[in-house]
């Protein structure tokens, strides 16, 4: 697969991977995968489970370091043993399947500590942010509830406004809504797609092929470690080319 | 349902086993009083029938030992003061072990992970001779000669096996924590220093509470072996009254009754252990 | 096999070093240091046994329809567990122990009931409070479910407790069971107090003859280290074998 070619600006991508490689043990989960993301863009990774979608997501905040191949992150190069990680982590937001918020802290604790603890910030500097964020994520009146009083929607939320308090300029979504109920989802996904409709730079994996199709730039399919076929939405729904992503989406849709 | 903090240790630990954890049948709160009552009855029972035994002319048993319940106090106090040393002493080094295991520095690990399995498979017997009898009866301090006390010694001596356990419990508590904790302050860019002190360990103390208290009763009932290396805590004290009474049907009360102070200070704190691990549970 | 000349290194250690180890070269103290060695094991073989019997004849009777009975059951637990098994082991040998001995007509007093016997058995008391609870915590952990689809496939009561309820109980106890008889191991030591003449006592005996404390304390804790080691290891392979496949508990 060659790297995508379908980003026309001239500028340089935000996000530039290029025959990404990478094993658990002699489990190889990407076998050379390359795509680019441009600023701006909202790209959504879709495919069956245990097709390496979510350890590429890792991958782009070194959560997992990769075996072979480059990741580039607003010029930094990801596979460089002498990255700074936290510096690359402040760039780059992570929301989490199962929202892993600290349970022994407060909704705006948690929407807080990064910034106090990490960035330095000013406390009251941040408590405001923290409040506008909570706002945003339409969580006015749960600032000092415990994640354990939360629905699984509210949690995320909560994540998702965790995760903005640093001021990203890329944000990870990875399976966001698969633990949530169905009536839950939609409000997170709502709260997305406000997101990437203010320009943030997203990359998504998920199985709602809705919101995908509605909110992403370009769907890239993912199967046993490589993308099989990826393009703009409409085209990449109406007319998928490769078998195996037709009888994915005939399966999922 | 996870298994609890200490369940997921590869090698057994002393004690800190609660099978009330799973919602074992544990007694009503009533239950265990009554008990208590019995005992205090068996206690009272055996004085009365010592005092049937005893040569008229003699002074009666209740009021012997009452005697000598002062001095018996005097003891348990020493008892109390060795087991809260020991637990602080234990509990600190524990703690410094337990992240020592799970450094990432392997021979740090390896090391630590050694210590901690060698002083937990020591018999606290042994240990607690290997203390009083190696341990020097004075200490250099920056000039200062520190005398080192038989109490002292032996408190060194309990909370060796103290500081294993505590390393294992939070091994154990650590290794409990879901990874996505880990891996949601790594996206957000904590430090590894950070991630521990901010978000790991608040999250273990909560677990680690009902048994650290658990293996503080443990601790608490093991005192008396200081005892057997010379230390005039409850145990030697009871002893003692008993030779210098030398009067046979005293035996069962002055046991009775010394085990009856340990059961009425041991029984609370093993049952507000249960009620703490319920409400831990339920959350 | 002939180790005279193991011995004799040893003897030579000591002229070389000044490390003494009698316990080696000197064959009176080789032979006690033996027998308390194996008078350790057998003690600690024997409390280990005594004491799951006690936990399983204890978590059956704590099962019984009378109130008295799972009463009594519940005292013996909680006694056992928050006194000192010291305290316990000398309330048995001497005040008990006491009322069960008689005088001969020569004026000698003699026990019915040997050292050996009283730590054995109050030390299986000691441990097998502590198992009844485990037996018990592993019964309850089966669900009831279980035992409902096996009485619908057709089970008696009795079987679906033998062949269903039992070995799940078992295998959910195992962790917590050896804990505790791990920790028996350990407690066995305390029987120095009584002068059962087990590894410890008959260390002391040597190095108050020999005056060598720090070589005596060292081989102690090594071979107590070591046995307790062994001891560990067993159980975790019979753990590991009893171990149901995705069976979480």
């Amino acid at each position: 697969m060659s790297p995508a070619g379908h980003v026309t600006r001239t500028e340089a991508p935000l996000i530039h991977i290029a025959d990404v490689h990478k094993s658990f043990g002699k489990v190889e989960v990407l076998k050379g995968v390359s795509l680019d993301v441009a600023k701006g863009e909202v790209i959504c990774v879709i495919g069956p489970s245990g097709s390496g979608k979510s350890t590429l997501l890792r991958c782009i905040n070194a959560l997992v370091p990769i075996d072979r191949g480059s990741i580039v992150v607003d010029g930094q190069e990801v596979n460089d043993p002498r990255l700074d990680k936290l510096q690359l982590r402040r760039k780059v937001g992570m929301v989490f399947q199962q929202y892993n918020l600290f349970p022994h802290r407060t909704a705006i604790e948690n929407v807080m500590m990064a910034p106090i603890h990490v960035l330095k910030q000013d406390r009251r500097e941040v408590e405001s942010r923290a409040r506008r964020l909570i706002a945003k994520v339409r969580l006015e009146g749960k600032e000092d509830a415990y994640p354990g009083e939360l629905s699984g929607g509210q949690q995320q939320r909560v994540a998702i406004a965790r995760s903005l308090a640093m001021n990203p300029e890329i944000m990870l979504f990875d399976e966001v809504t698969a633990a949530l109920d169905p009536e839950t989802v939609k409000e997170v996904l709502v709260t997305i797609r406000e997101l990437a409709e203010e320009g943030m730079t997203c990359a998504i994996v998920t199985h709602e092929m809705g919101f995908a199709r509605e909110v992403a730039d370009h769907v890239y399919f993912t199967d046993r470690g490589v993308i099989v076929e990826h393009g703009p939405p409409r085209e990449f729904f109406a007319q998928a080319k490769d078998p195996r992503t037709r009888q994915f989406l005939s399966q999922i849709l | 349902m996870r298994a609890g903090p200490y369940g997921t240790t590869d090698l057994p630990v002393l004690l800190p086993f609660r099978p009330g954890a799973r919602g074992a049948a544990e007694p009503a709160p009533g239950l265990g009083a009554a008990w208590g009552v019995a005992l205090a009855l068996v206690f009272a029972l055996s004085a009365g029938i010592a005092e049937a035994q005893s040569d008229a002319g003699r002074p009666s048993t209740v009021a012997t030992i009452l005697k000598w319940t002062p001095l018996l106090a005097q003891g348990f106090a020493l008892n109390i003061l060795i087991s809260f040393l020991a637990m602080a002493i234990g509990t600190a080094a524990g703690t410094v072990l337990g992240l020592c295991q799970i450094s990432l520095l392997p021979p740090v690990r390896t090391g630590s992970w050694f210590m901690t399995q060698f002083f937990r498979n020591s018999p606290w017997l042994v240990l607690l001779f290997y203390c009083m009898l190696l341990l020097p009866f004075e200490v250099n301090v920056g000039g200062h000669i520190v005398p080192l006390p038989d109490w002292f010694k032996a408190t060194v001596g309990l909370a060796l096996p103290v500081m294993a356990n505590v390393s294992e419990l939070v091994r154990g508590a650590i290794r409990s924590i879901p990874f996505g904790q880990w891996e949601a302050a790594d996206a957000l860019a904590f430090s590894r220093r950070q991630i521990l002190w901010m978000i790991i360990l608040p999250q273990c103390v909560k677990r680690m509470t009902p048994p650290w208290m658990n293996l503080y009763a443990i601790l608490t009932v093991a005192t008396p072996l200081c005892s057997i290396v010379g230390v005039n805590e409850a145990m030697t004290l009871t002893g003692d009254a008993l030779a210098a009474e030398a009067r046979n049907e005293l035996l069962v009360p002055m046991y009775a009754y010394l085990l009856l102070w340990f059961f009425l200070y041991c029984y609370p704190i093993s049952r507000a252990t249960v009620a703490l691990e319920k409400r831990f549970a339920v959350k | 096999m002939d180790l005279t000349p193991l011995w004799e290194w040893f003897r030579w250690l000591y002229g070389a070093t000044g490390v003494k180890l009698t316990i080696f070269y000197d064959a009176f103290d080789r032979q006690r240091f033996f027998d308390g060695f194996l008078t350790s094991v057998r003690l600690q073989a024997a409390c280990l046994v005594s004491s799951v019997v006690v936990g399983v004849v204890g978590a059956w009777l704590q099962g019984s329809r009378l109130k008295p009975v799972r009463l009594a059951v519940q005292g013996y637990i909680q006694f056992f567990r928050n006194t000192p098994p010291l305290v316990q082991l000398y309330f048995f040998y001497f005040a008990l122990g006491y009322y069960l001995s008689y005088m001969t007509d020569e004026g000698l007093r003699v026990a019915l009931v040997s050292n050996f016997a009283w730590a054995v058995i109050c030390l299986s008391l000691y441990a097998g409070a502590f198992n009844v609870e485990i037996f018990r915590a592993g019964i309850e952990a089966v669900p009831k479910e279980t035992i409902e689809a096996a009485e619908a496939l057709g089970y008696s009561r009795l079987r679906a407790y033998v062949y269903i309820l039992l070995p799940l109980a078992f295998r959910i106890s195992l962790p917590a069971l050896n804990n505790n008889l791990v920790n028996l191991v350990k407690t066995t030591t305390i029987s120095y107090a009584i002068a059962v003449p087990e590894m410890l006592y008959v260390a002391n005996q040597i190095w108050s003859d020999e005056v060598n404390v720090p070589e005596m304390m060292n081989v102690l804790l090594v071979i107590y280290v070591s046995l307790v080691g062994v001891v560990v290891w067993i159980m975790h392979k019979w753990e590991r074998a009893l171990r149901v496949p995705g069976y979480v508990s």
